[in-house]
């Protein structure tokens, strides 16, 4: 993981100062809407170069913290700095050094792509070849050049958000943020942001995106910060998060209650489920662990129906972080 | 690039975008404009006799009234072609691609100064149109001279600038675009209550300080005075001093709405 070489911008403009090693940090945040607390004093430290994810269940308090960190709304407390400029104190520079893709579409419908791209690029005072030069390129990147000339309120929603990431692209941000970038998409649709997304990390972006998707924090994350009710729950990368829940156990499933019955005596450390005739035992996993516990039930001569192994994953981690207890599938026993 | 040059590039950036909606969906625009030409057809070919009778014209001649009630139904335009941008303004704050300007690198007022040059530059189009139609139907000016005329584009310029401030800030106030359509409807019926298309001192006298000096009254007045030479007195002043109020006020009241968080 990138945590310690930093990776600095290639265009060298708008840098920030020697002291910033950090795309995004922040300290304390906090914000709340009235009476509603929805960021209760979170820290981030997001080294340049990395693609961060932030997870959580809807009204975690995702997009508040993107809208904090890309300008758009005033943190209540805190500090936040990105692209070593304070966001309070120094917006311009940060939006300078950004570029944001937000959860609702954020193109001009009225207007076609082509316009839609020609006026990021008139907005980022580009010349007007250089203007052509950047928007048909990146149109071709997107594979939208053969809808350019139609309203973009016309496209599909992954061509949309499509279009929407190629407008950011524009002004060749250093620092990417985007809020959940592939909810509402079809699964093709959403193979094809993660290469996308994974495109742009290798131009040596830095990536901040919340998902409420496992699978794509684990898929595209360098980092994960496990957001729950305004505060993180947990911080680390994929790997470091599923080793927190010792969550793998091998299942097994009967239906003849006799041999449930004596395999539950041979076997110990079990977890019985008299109804389902199911028992569960924690492992890692491992095929010498599996082979110990085959071995046993065949020297008793016991056979289950059926046999699964349940490693941890990253499923584990959010439910046991941020859920109610009350997890269907996830019984309280894994978790011990 | 200096700041003030980076405010004039990403306004008339803004300003290129507002047109270009203008030009690719003329619908809207054409479609307020709709309300004064059918007013000027009603009020001079359906009740023209008994308007021209009332205003002490001679006899069945319309032409007297036609002269009195264009400079009106020319205000009454700017009046309505402003609630075009009322809801272009709700249509793009409620938006997501707002969103994105705010937080790029740009001057931060160009979205609200694109809308406000764009939205006056509609309204003399816009008046220029329903003057045409008033031209075909026999309008004629009495001896305006070259400064006379300029004046009176001068006024309805300013007058649009002050109407489409106040249009600006009603479709930023507004949750919807819907909302911010019946917030500015009450701008093209304003005129209705003015000198447009009957005297103010033929009102009921209760209500003629309601007609007097409500903004649209002074500004048909002076309009009045320099294309057809009757007195404008001190309307002048009075439409002068509404139009930069109404500017200042509407400038000021978008620029708090359009700088708050937004949700």
């Amino acid at each position: 993981m990138p945590s310690s070489v930093m990776r600095t911008s290639r265009q060298g403009d708008h840098r920030p100062s020697p002291t910033a090693v950090s795309a995004v940090s922040a300290v304390g945040l906090r914000k709340s809407y009235g009476e509603k607390l929805v960021l209760d004093g979170i820290d981030l430290h997001i080294p340049a170069g990395s693609v961060f994810a932030l997870l959580g269940p809807n009204g975690a308090g995702k997009t508040t913290a993107v809208k904090i960190l890309s300008t758009l709304i005033t943190a209540d407390g805190g500090q936040a700095q990105v692209a070593g400029h304070d966001v309070a104190t120094a917006p311009d520079g940060v939006r300078a050094a950004i570029g944001v893709t937000g959860q609702f579409s954020a193109v001009d419908g009225l207007i076609t792509g082509e316009e839609n791209m020609l006026l990021m690029a008139d907005l980022h005072h580009l010349s007007k070849s250089e203007g052509r030069r950047v928007a048909a390129e990146l149109l071709e990147r997107f594979d939208l050049t053969h809808a350019a000339k139609k309203p973009a309120a016309t496209y599909s929603g992954g061509m949309k958000r499509r279009l929407d990431i190629a407008m950011t692209l524009v002004g060749d941000p250093r620092i990417i943020f985007l809020d959940e970038p592939t909810t509402g998409l079809d699964p093709r649709s959403r193979h094809n942001m993660w290469g996308i997304i994974r495109g742009l990390v290798s131009d040596g972006v830095t990536v901040f995106l919340t998902t409420q998707y496992l699978e794509e924090a684990d898929e595209l994350a360098d980092r994960i910060a496990v957001l729950n009710d305004g505060r993180i729950a947990a911080e680390g990368t994929a790997e470091e998060l599923k080793r927190l829940i010792p969550g793998g156990h091998i299942r097994l499933r009967f239906t003849d209650p006799a041999s449930y019955q004596s395999a539950a005596d041979t076997l110990r450390e079990v977890t019985r489920d008299d109804e389902a005739l199911t028992l569960q035992l924690p492992s890692d996993g491992s095929q010498r662990e599996l082979r110990s516990i085959l071995d046993r039930l065949d020297s008793a001569g016991i056979e289950a129906d059926e046999l699964t192994v349940h490693t941890p994953d990253l499923d584990d981690v959010f439910f046991a972080l941020t859920g109610p207890a009350d997890v269907p599938n996830q019984p309280k026993e894994t978790v011990r | 690039m200096s700041s003030l040059s980076l405010a004039v590039r990403d306004s008339n950036t803004m300003l290129r975008r507002n047109l270009l909606h203008a030009w690719r969906y003329p619908s809207g625009t054409l479609n307020l404009l709709l309300t004064p030409i059918m007013m000027l057809l009603l009020f001079v070919y359906i009740f023209g006799d008994v308007m021209s009778a009332g205003i002490g014209g001679s006899g069945a001649d319309r032409s007297e009234y036609i002269a009195y009630i264009v400079p009106g139904l020319l205000l009454m335009t700017v009046g309505s072609t402003v609630i075009g941008a009322a809801v272009s303004v709700c249509t793009d704050m409620t938006e997501g691609v707002m969103a994105r300007f705010r937080t790029m690198a740009i001057y931060r007022g160009s979205l609200l100064v694109g809308h406000v040059v764009g939205g006056v530059l509609q309204c003399v189009m816009s008046v220029v149109l329903v003057g045409a139609v008033g031209v075909a139907m026999g309008f004629r000016s009495t001896d305006a001279t070259a400064l006379e005329w300029l004046a009176a584009f001068g006024l309805i310029a300013l007058f649009a600038l002050a109407l489409t401030w106040i249009a600006v800030g009603m479709g930023a106030a507004s949750p919807n675009p819907e909302a911010a359509g019946n917030m500015a409807m009450p701008l093209i019926l304003l005129p209705l209550i003015s000198s447009a298309f009957i005297p103010a001192e033929t009102m009921p006298g209760w209500f003629q300080p309601i007609a007097e000096y409500q903004p649209f009254t002074p500004a048909i007045e002076t309009l009045r005075g320099l294309l057809l030479g009757t007195e404008i007195g001190n309307h002048g002043w009075i439409a002068l001093a509404w139009c930069v109020g109404l500017s200042v006020l509407g400038y000021r009241w978008s620029m708090a709405l359009f700088n708050r968080d937004p949700k």
